[in-house]
């Protein structure tokens, strides 16, 4: 059983016209086996609370506290917050070119566990783990991300979520830009992590379809660098169907 | 028909083309070829192929006086039909291939008293790699080497260069007629090493030659390779890779002369660079003749930087004089290894150190295959697993 908690979180990053204040006092509880979504317009500063949880050197933490199992997360490097059990799953994950994705999953796992996997079992976890998320076995032998479509790059993340097994798994619009079928593999494959490792996820979305195949157990509304309003399902079917309005207009 | 561009990539400006030097009018082929010093006037820093160069490291080898150093050479037991030899000055002059091509190169064929002679007999097939070792002992030293592969002969040389001296050399590389030669230049000098080097290579008919170039060490090394086919059916293969950490200077100029048909030519140069002070050139000019029909060209140079300030040029160059070729092409890239880059292999858990061996070992890894000296590989990685190191060393007391 992990819990992160987010106590009061304030971030901000360098632009040229000076400091911007992004997130602006968030507070939010994640246990492992609770879904949590987040929901929330453009620029309200989602992307920014899952990169400041995994430690991107541009955004600054100027106030409030990260803690995972009571660790101090803001105090871990970013390496080290992926040892102590965090992962995120990127919005653009990056291309690192000349590093094959077999190399690289290796590479992490080793990394992650402090040892290297058992051969067989490696290999044949991660070409399980390839098959049920409908990625053929050729990708392993390519460049990380290179040339990969949106949704390839999309499975490849949770691809690495299944094989790394963390305890709190922040998924910043995995489901952006997926076709219905995509959609599909990628959430069974969510759902597949959580059922096998009993996960908590931090689930950043702009649309309620993903919610139809991932049941959340609560709802987040995200305005302006804070959780604006939390609930049940019942409050992504409202947003859904009214907007944001209501919030930004008070905010 | 001349296609050139011109790359060059610092840590701000990570790629840009066209950069306002003037693109070289003038054929390549027009270049003059001497061994009478006085042919070429000391270098400016203007001339097209001096415009990168570090000339105060070099003006010693550009003086025409003698040098009395010498390298030692450490030759293994050679296998039957190889030999090594001295060979007196004239003769030096008319076993190599074609005269020098600069200045430096032309002071040291002049200055070198002869030259020593690496000759493979016709039709003698070597299977174990032939390697010498030269190291140099601090000294000024001259050198002029030959290399010759006999008709229908089969070798691989590995000539690895170690220890410190301000060394300029003229090498000649003649092929004859089906001859297959798998040469490898390992420039593995310590810091402080000062190196001009030319390299010319003759491919005779239907002959094969692997040259690989890997220039690790030194303060400056200025290595240029020329390949010219003298009948057709040939192929050559160009390799290089280097490293270049703060206050070194690797420079690798080619030209691959297509002056008859049918041949092939490969040229595939990568380089990594790291520190605020590295700096790499590259220039690859292919000159396919109007004689060269149904030549097959292509030329490839990428680099990696590593670290903020490092500046890496690379200047391709395809002069083609005739419509009928098979192809000819050419790819120019500097990359950065950078933040975001890191920042995703890091969230995987991955150490900085580790994310850095990680993306060099992986930009390396197909070329140094290419170099087909499985002893040659291993020790490439290895070397480059220390220069990393380095790195890591070198960023961690910046960051202190
Ligand atoms: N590195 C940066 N430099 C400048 N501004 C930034 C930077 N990162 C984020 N911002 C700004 O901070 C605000 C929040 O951005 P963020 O990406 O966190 O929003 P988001 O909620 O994830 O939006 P989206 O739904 O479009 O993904 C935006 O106004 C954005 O322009
Ligand atoms: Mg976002």
């Amino acid at each position: 059983m992990s819990t992160l908690e987010i106590k009061n979180l304030h971030a901000s990053v360098e632009t040229p016209e000076g400091t911007k204040q992004i997130l602006k006092g968030v507070d939010l509880t994640i246990n492992s086996g609770e879904t949590h979504a987040i929901m929330g317009p453009n620029g309200s500063g989602k992307s920014t609370l899952a990169y400041s949880l995994a430690g991107h050197p541009k955004y600054e933490i100027t106030e409030g506290s990260v803690t995972l199992d009571g660790e101090d997360v803001l105090a871990m490097s970013v390496d080290e917050r992926a040892k102590a059990g965090m992962f995120l799953a990127m919005q653009y994950p990056v291309e690192v070119p000349g590093v094959s994705v077999s190399n690289f999953l290796r590479t992490a796992k080793t990394a992650i566990d402090g040892e290297a996997p058992k051969l067989r079992t490696w290999v044949k976890d991660v070409k399980k783990s390839m098959d049920d998320l409908r990625m053929d076995s050729s990708f392993a032998e390519r460049n990380v991300n290179e040339g990969f479509s949106g949704g390839e790059k999309k499975r490849h993340e949770i691809l690495q979520m299944e094989l790394l097994a963390p305890k709190i798994a922040v998924l910043d619009e995995t489901d952006s830009g997926l076709d219905v079928d995509a959609l599909r593999i990628v959430s069974e494959g969510v759902n597949r992590v959580k059922d096998n490792t009993g996960l908590g996820i931090m689930l950043i979305t702009h649309y309620t379809r993903i919610l139809k195949y991932i049941q959340p157990d609560f709802v987040h509304v995200f305005v302006n660098g804070q959780i604006a309003e939390q609930g049940g399902r019942e409050l992504a079917d409202r947003l859904e169907a009214e907007g944001y309005d209501r919030f930004l207009a008070s905010a | 028909m001349t296609v050139t561009d011109h790359s060059r990539a610092t840590a701000d400006a990570a790629h840009t083309h066209g950069l306002g030097t003037p693109t070289p009018d003038a054929s390549r082929a027009d270049r003059p070829t001497s061994f009478d010093v006085d042919a070429f006037a000391v270098p400016t820093g203007r001339e097209e192929e001096w415009r990168f160069s570090p000339l105060k490291d070099i003006k010693p080898m550009l003086a025409d006086q003698a040098a009395d150093g010498h390298l030692e050479w450490d030759v293994p037991a050679l296998p039957a039909g190889v030999t090594l030899t001295e060979v007196s000055p004239a003769d030096a002059r008319e076993r190599s291939v074609r005269a020098p091509g600069d200045r430096a190169s032309a002071v040291a064929a002049a200055h070198a008293s002869g030259a020593m002679a690496l000759t493979i007999a016709p039709n003698t097939v070597v299977d174990e790699p032939i390697q010498i070792t030269v190291t140099g002992r601090g000294e000024d030293v001259r050198g002029h080497l030959l290399v010759e592969a006999g008709a229908s002969s089969e070798a691989t040389v590995i000539i690895e260069r170690r220890g410190t001296a301000t060394y300029s050399e003229f090498v000649s590389v003649d092929l004859a007629d089906n001859a297959g030669l798998n040469l490898v230049l390992l420039q593995l000098w310590d810091e402080d090493a000062v190196h001009a080097g030319e390299v010319v290579a003759r491919l005779g008919r239907d002959s094969r030659l692997r040259g690989s170039v890997v220039t690790l060490g030194g303060k400056a090394v200025r290595l240029n390779t020329s390949a010219a086919f003298a009948g057709e059916g040939a192929s050559v293969d160009l390799f290089g890779l280097y490293f270049a950490d703060s206050g070194q200077h690797q420079e690798h100029q080619l030209f691959v002369d297509h002056a008859v048909p049918r041949c092939t030519s490969r040229v595939t140069y990568k380089g990594a660079l790291a520190g605020a002070t590295a700096r790499t050139v590259w220039i690859g000019d292919v000159l396919i003749r109007k004689e060269a029909e149904e030549t097959d060209t292509y030329e490839l140079n990428r680099n990696l930087v590593l670290t903020d300030g490092a500046r890496a040029d690379s200047v391709p160059n395809l002069e083609i004089e005739t419509g009928e070729i098979a192809g000819a092409g050419h790819a120019s890239a500097t990359g950065r290894f950078d933040d975001e880059q890191m920042f995703y292999l890091r969230s995987r858990g991955i150490s900085e150190e580790e994310a850095r061996k990680l993306v060099v070992r992986g930009f390396f890894a197909d070329l140094i295959q290419e170099i087909g000296v499985p002893t040659v590989e291993e020790s490439l990685m290895k070397a480059i697993d220390l220069e990393l190191e380095h790195v890591n060393e070198e960023l961690a007391e910046e960051h202190a």
